[in-house]
């Protein structure tokens, strides 16, 4: 089943390859292929969701094969709880960044069919990452998440598209080696200790010298905290997301960046739940400094891009802070703030990204007064804005919420930093707004057209969600909860 | 076989010279054949020491490469010599960092 | 009883209009004034239910589902079930906001019949009455903050209503943001809840309360104040009431007069249990109070803008509301009993001032007015009657709300109370002069304006507002309404007024609350009714005047404390991160680069230079080799 789900896009990928590419007719019918292709990963999700038994913490439909014996690498995938969530936003986000894309300009008469099969790879190779319960299988896998992403931004992204691309690979390459130390140290380890075996299962069985966890804990947490964005490891986003397209942004920030978070979960606090520990109290300062930071950023930011690349670091400090929180509360917000974030930050993406194109400027000052030819854009950008800040009634609020509140009963003086943010998110969100689409219609704002139905049929489908589990979240908490104590079971 | 191996040298030296000091294509190109063919006797003079074949086979070995080496080596020449009229190789800089 | 219909009606309401398209442009506002009726007319089925019950058998619990779990209740994991209490603080509440709410529904169709968004005004109308109601029916704090969120939502959309008005737009931003400061401290308090008490329920919160230690109650009952205090703009955070007139002046009435504002009053008297068990929260309450009430009264004389002069008002009222929540049991009806009455003199004011507005082509000024008992006679009759409740003519049921908060505040402490009774001095001071410059004395106006009384279907409002004005007082009768909040806020204590060891009659305190108001109203028809206005605003005012003109410079120490520090802080950090922080790490991949292209001057392109690198490596390699061999 779950190889099924990441064959279909990966496979699908080559197909959209294989077909003509050449004039606009035949690009498009690369475009409706890859739609139709992770339409059909949606679907045999959905079905993966619906065989899910909601209740058992552990993995379900697990798959093992033996892959290079003399390292004791396995291909071994299983889904739990927080696997399935993360699966879902990846599914889920595709099919809408697909559609969302149909129309980007691509720089140099470059190909369509390349872009969007680079898309479907990212998202098989995304579902990989998200299901491996093999240690080196999940390296192999998260390393070549950056290949597809590379040539996206360096390839179809704007202005200092290759720098930013290289950006992106370097700062990501670093964390990756330490990471790699890591799964060697790990084979180490585990050989030591009898057989070399990369599994999940069997790495938790070793007990680690408190040093050597410490050790092998650092080298994962290096990635992670690139891949998700950490302060002072987070400079490389809104480099990367002011050059990508927007489809390319919301894939990288809404999906991969979860790599990070969803990976400190299953490879940091899983398999060394001592050394998580023992990091919590400096990886919660540092997150409450990245909320506080990210937030700042985003007010004192001129450009739209950058902005909402900022607000994305803000986001991601809850999420981390709620992990390493260590409570039922905070880490199961954490996950749905994982799927909740990855939401709102599409749905702020997307149509910030379809207001710059037609406007063909960035700058928050290229607009003004938007929002009379153009109410319809002007009101999803305020629902994706007021998501953003974290509004009851919409999905992010209660996952902010379950971090903020279970953060609050470990650490008084850090969830109250952090609840500061929510005044500076209200700012950055309603600034941009007023300054983009209130006011009088500027004379350079007039070239902005409002949403296409295409763009529309693109966009309602993130607003349903959000609202919907804004108010009704509990099935995704249901999902989320047995797994989460299982986890937290583990810790000292 | 002393003498063979101080020909060996000499030829060796000879030839290493040449490729350091001229500038003629062609010469530096013969300089590497003798260089080669230094080798080879040096290859053949310890088989016929050691009274087996492995020095006789690399010298093959050798013969097989320098004439590979030759065909290309002169074809590169002649083209060099018809584009610019001149087989200087410190004329050939286009490919510096 | 089916309590969720009253929030579904305006609820369905707002998303039907919101997503229907443009063809229901024409019947839109009838779909959203019906919705609001619909559920006025489900609260009053809901009341006589509620009367008929026991008198301690008067809170009914309903839950709807589980809205946010991370395990089962009572086990220590978060949980918050979506539920509402239908009690007789809640029956009150809904009956004001879908009676005062449905009035100014109607009131609309007649105000916005020009505006060619009037529909999407209508949905933002219905989502601020379904918020409104969510707030007072929730069962959880967690709920309450869901509606809470949602009417500050649905102010930002409403005064931001004419969004191509750059004022109007900073006005809903800045209303959103001072409002979020205070929410800060309501979300500090739920979670402080569920930390201590390990749930949010208001009820079980109130339970708890006996068992927790005094600081924890306190640190609760201070938090909840800042969110009150920013929702029911209070001092400090009182700044964006005033802006908050630059949404269309039905919202003004319905919002930030007769119902969201008052939601502070609410918060603290639904969470009596909190500040019961706290003295230093209560005196809060009440210092709080008695500052916004003197400021607000303040900002109210020397405010030429009729919507300003109100919102002044406003905030003053609401002070009065809080400092009698702030004195416990003794208070907390009244509190409630003023809040009512407010609501509908103050909606009926504000109503009226729209209709003098729409008289004189959207001019606010009162400078401009004069005379126009003449041409508004409906209005001015309206007004009138909200004029002589709010500042507690005998009789009018500003009289009687008013009356119980001095008195309860005198016997709390005769330092407080004279203050109170000063500030309703101040009121009828400033509510004679707004009456004096807009109906009174000569006209003002200019030639080309052509005033002429509002289309029945606003006046219609006017006139039932008024009424209600007048005869709000009789809630009182009998202690009707102590009695009937007694099962949530517990029995009404009444302290008898003692001042130098003298016992005060209540009718003694009435006579000088009325003596002092007789003074105040004399002083400002002394001032504005019998001598000319000027036409424009003086500029040569005394320092007093030009204080309050300017809001008493709360922006300016706004902008001084946060505003700025916030920016230059953000834009300094967004250019140091980009410039710095960024160019620090990447300058490190540029030395690996410059280092790179140091070495490429090797590579000359003399062949012979490169033979000579080759033999020299050769050579080396022979060396180093012999080096080993020769060891």
């Amino acid at each position: 089943m779950i190889s099924l789900l990441a064959a279909v896009p990966i496979v699908g990928a080559l197909l959209v390859t294989l077909l003509p590419r050449g004039n606009r007719s035949q690009q498009l019918v690369a475009r409706h292929a890859a739609l139709g292709v992770s339409l059909v990963a949606l679907a045999v999700a959905l079905v993966a969701a619906a065989r899910f038994d909601v209740d058992a913490g552990g993995y379900q439909m697990v798959e093992e094969h033996s892959w290079i014996e003399p390292l004791g690498a396995w291909y071994s995938v299983g889904l739990n709880g927080i696997g399935l969530t993360l699966v879902l936003l990846t599914v889920i986000l595709t099919p809408v960044v697909l559609l969302a894309a149909y129309r980007d300009e691509l720089p140099g008469n470059r190909s369509a069919n390349s872009y969007v099969a680079w898309m479907l790879v990212l998202e098989g190779l995304a579902i990989l990452v998200f299901t491996a319960t093999d240690a080196f299988l999940f390296y192999v896998a998260f390393e070549a998440t950056l290949v597809p992403i590379y040539f996206l931004i360096g390839s179809y992204g704007g202005k200092g598209r290759q720098k930013a691309a290289l950006t992106f690979l370097l700062y990501n390459l670093l964390g990756g080696l330490l990471m790699l130390a890591a799964v060697v140290g790990l084979y180490v380890v585990s050989a030591d200790a009898g057989e070399a075996s990369y599994r999940l299962a069997d790495l938790s069985q070793i007990a680690f010298g408190e040093n050597t966890e410490k050790l092998l804990f650092l080298g994962f947490m290096a990635a992670f905290a690139v891949k998700a964005p950490l302060w002072p490891f987070h400079t490389w986003l809104p480099e990367a997301a002011a050059s990508a397209t927007p489809a390319t942004s919301v894939l990288m920030v809404s999906v991969i960046d979860k790599v990070g978070t969803f990976g400190m979960i299953r490879w940091g606090l899983e398999l060394f739940p001592g050394a998580a520990d023992w990091a919590s109290p400096t990886i919660m300062a540092l997150a409450v400094v990245s909320i506080v930071y990210g937030a700042l950023a985003a007010i004192g930011s001129t450009d739209i891009r950058r902005l909402v690349a900022y607000t994305s670091v803000s986001h991601f400090g809850f999420i981390i802070l709620g992990i390493f929180a260590f409570t039922q509360t905070s880490t199961s917000g954490s996950v749905l703030y994982m799927f909740n974030h990855g939401l709102s930050t599409a749905a702020l993406f997307l149509v910030t990204g379809i207001m710059i194109s037609r406007r063909g400027s960035a700058e928050i000052s290229a607009f003004g007064g938007v929002q009379k030819i153009a109410p319809v854009m002007s009101g999803i950008l305020l629902i994706a804005g007021l998501s953003s800040l974290s509004l009851p009634g919409l999905a992010p609020f209660v996952s902010e919420f379950l971090v903020l509140a279970g953060t609050f009963t470990v650490n008084v003086p850090l969830a109250v930093i952090a609840t500061l943010g929510i005044v500076l998110a209200a700012v950055y969100v309603l600034v941009l707004y007023q300054r983009t689409m209130t006011g009088p219609l500027t004379e350079q704002a007039k070239v902005v057209t409002d949403l296409t139905a295409r763009e529309v049929a693109a966009l309602t489908p993130l607003v349903v969600v959000i609202i919907g589990l804004g108010l009704f979240p509990q099935p995704m908490l249901d999902l989320v909860n047995p797994a989460v104590a299982l986890v937290l079971g583990g810790l000292p | 076989m002393n003498d063979l191996l101080s020909l060996s040298m000499i030829l060796f030296t000879i030839g290493a010279v040449g490729v350091l000091v001229r500038r003629n294509a062609l010469i530096v190109f013969m300089c590497v054949e003798l260089m080669l063919n230094a080798t080879n006797l040096a290859f053949v003079a310890f088989a016929r020491e050691h009274g087996n074949l492995d020095g006789q086979l690399a010298a093959f070995f050798v013969m097989v490469v320098a004439a590979a080496e030759v065909v290309v080596g002169l074809a590169i020449i002649i083209a060099i010599h018809r584009s610019r009229g001149s087989i200087s190789v410190d004329e050939v800089r286009q490919v510096r960092g | 009883m089916i309590i969720w219909l009253l929030v579904a009606f305006p609820a369905l309401g707002a998303a039907l209009l919101l997503t229907w398209g443009k063809e229901s442009d024409r019947f839109g506002h009838l779909i959203a004034t019906a919705a609001s009726a619909a559920s006025f007319v489900w609260g009053l089925v809901l009341f006589v239910q509620l009367l008929g019950r026991d008198h301690d058998d008067r809170t009914v619990t309903e839950s709807l589902f589980t809205w946010i779990s991370t395990g089962p209740q009572g086990s220590g994991a978060f949980h918050v079930e979506m539920s509402f209490v239908y009690d007789p603080l809640a029956a009150l509440f809904v009956l004001l906001i879908t009676g005062v709410g449905t009035l100014i529904h109607v009131y609309s169709i007649g105000y916005m019949e020009h505006d060619d968004r009037r529909r999407r005004f209508f949905a933002f109308l219905n989502l601020f009455v379904a918020a409104m109601l969510v707030l007072v029916l929730a069962g959880d704090y967690l709920v309450l903050f869901l509606g809470w969120e949602g009417v500050g939502l649905a102010s930002y959309l409403l005064i931001g209503f004419w969004q191509h008005k750059p004022s109007a737009a900073a006005a809903a931003k800045k209303a959103f943001v001072v409002n979020r400061v205070g929410d800060i401290g309501m979300a500090l308090a739920i979670m402080l809840m569920f930390k201590e008490f390990g749930t949010t329920e208001i009820a079980a919160v109130g339970d708890s309360v006996a068992g927790a230690t005094a600081n924890t109650i306190t640190a609760l009952g201070l938090l909840l104040l800042l969110g009150a205090c920013g929702k029911s703009a209070q001092v400090p955070l009182q700044s964006w009431l005033l802006d908050a007139m630059e949404g269309p002046t039905p919202v003004s009435a319905l919002i930030h007069a007769a119902t969201m504002v008052t939601a502070g009053v609410y918060l603290v008297v639904r969470s009596n249990a909190i500040f019961d068990a706290s003295e230093t929260a209560r005196t809060a309450v009440v210092i709080v109070g008695l500052v916004t009430l003197i400021a607000g009264a303040i900002i109210g004389c020397a405010k030429d803008d009729i919507k300003k002069a109100l919102a002044g008002s406003t905030m003053s009222q609401i002070g009065y509301m809080m400092l009698a929540a702030g004195l416990g049991p003794a208070g907390y009806a009244f509190a409630i009993f003023h809040l009512v009455t407010h609501g509908f003199f103050k909606a009926n004011m504000f109503l009226g001032a729209g209709s003098v507005m729409h008289a004189m082509d959207d001019d606010v000024n009162m400078r401009h007015y004069g005379a126009l008992r003449t041409a508004l006679p409906v209005t001015f009759a309206t007004f009138g009657l909200g004029y002589l409740a709010i500042i507690g003519f005998p009789g009018f049921s500003g009289f009687f709300s008013k009356d119980k908060i001095i008195e309860a505040a005198l016997a709390h402490n005769v330092w407080i109370g004279l203050a109170t009774v000063l500030g309703a001095g101040i009121t009828a001071f400033y509510m004679t002069r707004l009456m004096a410059m807009t109906f009174a004395g000569q006209k003002r106006w200019k030639d080309e304006v052509h005033p002429h009384e509002s289309p029945r279907v606003m006046t219609v409002p006017l006139m039932v507002l008024a009424a209600a004005s007048v005869l709000g007082g009789i809630l009182l009768l009998g202690d009707w309404i102590t009695d009937w909040l007694e099962p949530v806020v517990g029995h009404t204590e009444h302290h008898e007024v003692v001042i130098g060891g003298v016992e005060l009659a209540p009718i003694a305190v009435s006579a000088l609350v009325t003596l002092v108001v007789a003074a105040g109203v004399a002083i400002a028809w002394a001032t504005y009714g019998r001598r000319e206005v000027e036409g424009e605003t003086p500029e040569k005012v005394s320092i007093l005047t030009r204080f309050a003109r300017n809001d008493l410079y709360g922006d300016t120490v706004n902008e001084w404390v946060a505003v700025r520090p916030t920016m230059g802080l953000a834009r300094g950090l967004a250019r140091f991160d980009q410039h710095g922080l960024h160019r620090a790490i990447t300058g490190f991949v540029e030395l690996i680069g410059e280092g790179a292209t140091a070495m490429r001057s090797w590579q000359n392109g003399f062949v012979r230079s490169y033979a000579l690198g080759v033999f020299l490596g050769a050579l080396a390699l022979t060396l180093a080799l012999l080096v080993v061999i020769w060891r």
